[in-house]
């Protein structure tokens, strides 16, 4: 077969098959038009002001690396004024996270940036392979998953960042609207495909890469030669997100656009008022400050089972009317930290509270 | 002194008669080597080396790449690799995922194969470029070739 040229500057030897146009296109063309299409997906989406401060979640994985060098690249080509900060969490996997924190690290020295780790064990006092020894590997995932959550908005406090980036990509927002279609999450699936998500006075997520195709990232890694670490976490991955991926991947292989197709749907989705009504009023949480849509947060919930040795109790409900009935948390208990805000986000609620 | 063992390979060949020689350019050409790499987490099946040089015959059977019969069944149940009349094709990129699954996986063949070709999530790359723009499976391996199998399935 002949060698192609490229589909853009019809000059160099096309070397990528553009998942999302079919377009054939070389290396510099291919760099050009994803790193531009992020910052359109971030302009139109008005994504930042100058001068935030934000922190990119790196775990050293491919979507992370991809997005600390595009966003490295883009601040300074189009001088969005963003001050930007690697913030990552040891979740205490040996084996696993200690490697790819490695990489994180290096990141820290290729990318000139300041990095923020933070771990489960300082803030929870509890490791996942803790967790997993006590749990068991069956619901370990929802133990680091609320866990996560948590300690990436502890960690965006202590930097003072108002804003936190995470390399969520296409496959993986399609990956999400297929799952709440499946369990039924109506309230999920309309918020699961916005690429901002923020409250009145909670820390800032978006997702710069909502538009971005897994393959593509994958390839301008390889061309980049970007430094990432590939292993599977060691504590049996989401079973049911795996089945939803193969799926996915099945589908695109037989048409390219069904990715982004899939998150079109979940963005046409329009959600009757009276399920969103549903969702519960946000609150904080009285042990630790943390926002919460009850009186305790979840991750208060689940370090109370983990520390009375009931690991179950915020797994499900009726573990949780047990150890309700075992009595009141002990006053010994270990807590979270006190959560605060950051500074700017401090000001700007008591501002607006005091305006209106 | 000299001893007899230490005639080199062009000794030997320029003692033979003349017309042998076009019989060692064929088997010079009848093997062609290839390297193959792993990535994104796919070295995990294979002993965990990304780097390999991967010998393989210039010209193999039609059905063992074919996607319908997967060779260990089709061999075993016709015998076709053995069988020297049986029709042959240059050999592909097809040939060699199937090779490297029979030679050099260690674990888990479901995870780098399905339904004939690499799993969907692997992205396979020859001399630099998408194997989408190359003919994907038919295309015809060239000695000194570099193929890369990435898979996009691990971590985020």
């Amino acid at each position: 077969m002949p060698p192609r040229t490229c589909a853009l500057c019809n000059d160099a030897r096309a070397i990528l098959k553009r998942p999302k146009t079919g377009q054939q296109i070389c290396k510099e063309c291919f760099f050009y038009v994803f790193e531009t299409e992020v910052h359109n997906t971030i302009i139109e989406a008005r994504l930042f002001k100058r001068g935030d401060r934000v922190a990119i979640g790196a775990s050293g994985g491919k979507d992370s690396t991809v997005l600390a060098h595009v966003m490295k690249t883009l601040n300074e080509r189009y001088d969005y004024g963003l001050e930007l900060f690697l913030l990552s969490i040891d979740e205490g996997i040996t084996g696993y996270r200690d490697d790819s924190l490695e990489t994180v690290k290096r990141n820290q020295q290729q990318y000139d940036m300041p990095l923020k780790i933070l771990s489960y064990d300082e803030l929870y006092g509890w490791t996942m392979d803790a967790i997993v020894s006590q749990v068991g590997k069956k619901n370990n995932c929802t133990f680091c998953g609320v866990f996560r959550r948590q300690a990436l908005d502890r960690g965006a406090a202590i930097l003072n960042v108002d804003h936190i980036v995470t390399g969520h990509n296409a496959d993986d927002i399609a990956e999400t609207v297929l799952m709440n279609i499946m369990r039924g999450d109506i309230a999920r699936l309309g918020r699961c495909t916005s690429i901002c998500t923020q409250g009145e006075d909670t820390i800032k997520r978006s997702k710069p890469f909502k538009y971005a195709y897994e393959k593509e990232i994958v390839m301008y890694a390889y061309f980049k030669k970007l430094d990432y670490f590939s292993t599977e976490c060691i504590y049996s991955p989401d079973a049911y997100r795996g089945h939803a991926r193969a799926f996915l991947k099945d589908l695109e292989a037989a048409r390219p656009s069904a990715i982004i197709d899939i998150i079109h749907s979940g963005e046409a989705f329009e959600i009757k008022e009276d399920v969103k009504a549903t969702q519960k009023n946000q609150q904080t949480c009285k042990r630790c400050g943390y926002m919460s849509s009850n009186e305790l947060c979840k991750a208060c919930t689940l370090l109370e089972g983990l520390e009375r040795g009931m690991a179950h109790a915020a797994v499900t409900d009726r573990a949780r009317k047990k150890l309700d009935a075992e009595g009141p948390a002990p006053e010994n208990l270990r807590q979270i930290p006190l959560f605060r805000l950051p500074a700017s986000l401090q000001a700007h609620s008591n501002g607006e509270t005091g305006v209106r | 002194m000299l001893s007899p063992a230490t005639h080199t390979l062009a000794q030997i060949l320029d003692s033979r008669p003349s017309t042998i020689h076009p019989t060692s350019l064929d088997i010079v050409m009848s093997t062609i080597t290839v390297k193959v790499e792993f990535g994104g987490g796919l070295e995990l099946l294979f002993s965990n080396q990304r780097s390999h040089r991967v010998a393989l015959p210039a010209r193999v059977p039609v059905s063992y790449s074919n996607p319908f019969s997967p060779p260990s069944a089709a061999g075993a149940e016709q015998g076709i690799q053995n069988s020297e009349d049986a029709p042959k094709k240059p050999v592909d990129l097809s040939y060699l995922i199937f090779w490297l699954r029979d030679n050099l996986l260690k674990e888990r063949a479901e995870l780098f194969i399905e339904n004939g070709t690499v799993r969907p999530g692997i992205l396979v790359l020859v001399n630099d470029a998408d194997w989408e723009l190359e003919g994907e499976g038919e295309y015809q391996l060239k000695d000194g070739d570099e193929i890369v199998f990435i898979s996009t399935l691990h971590g985020g």
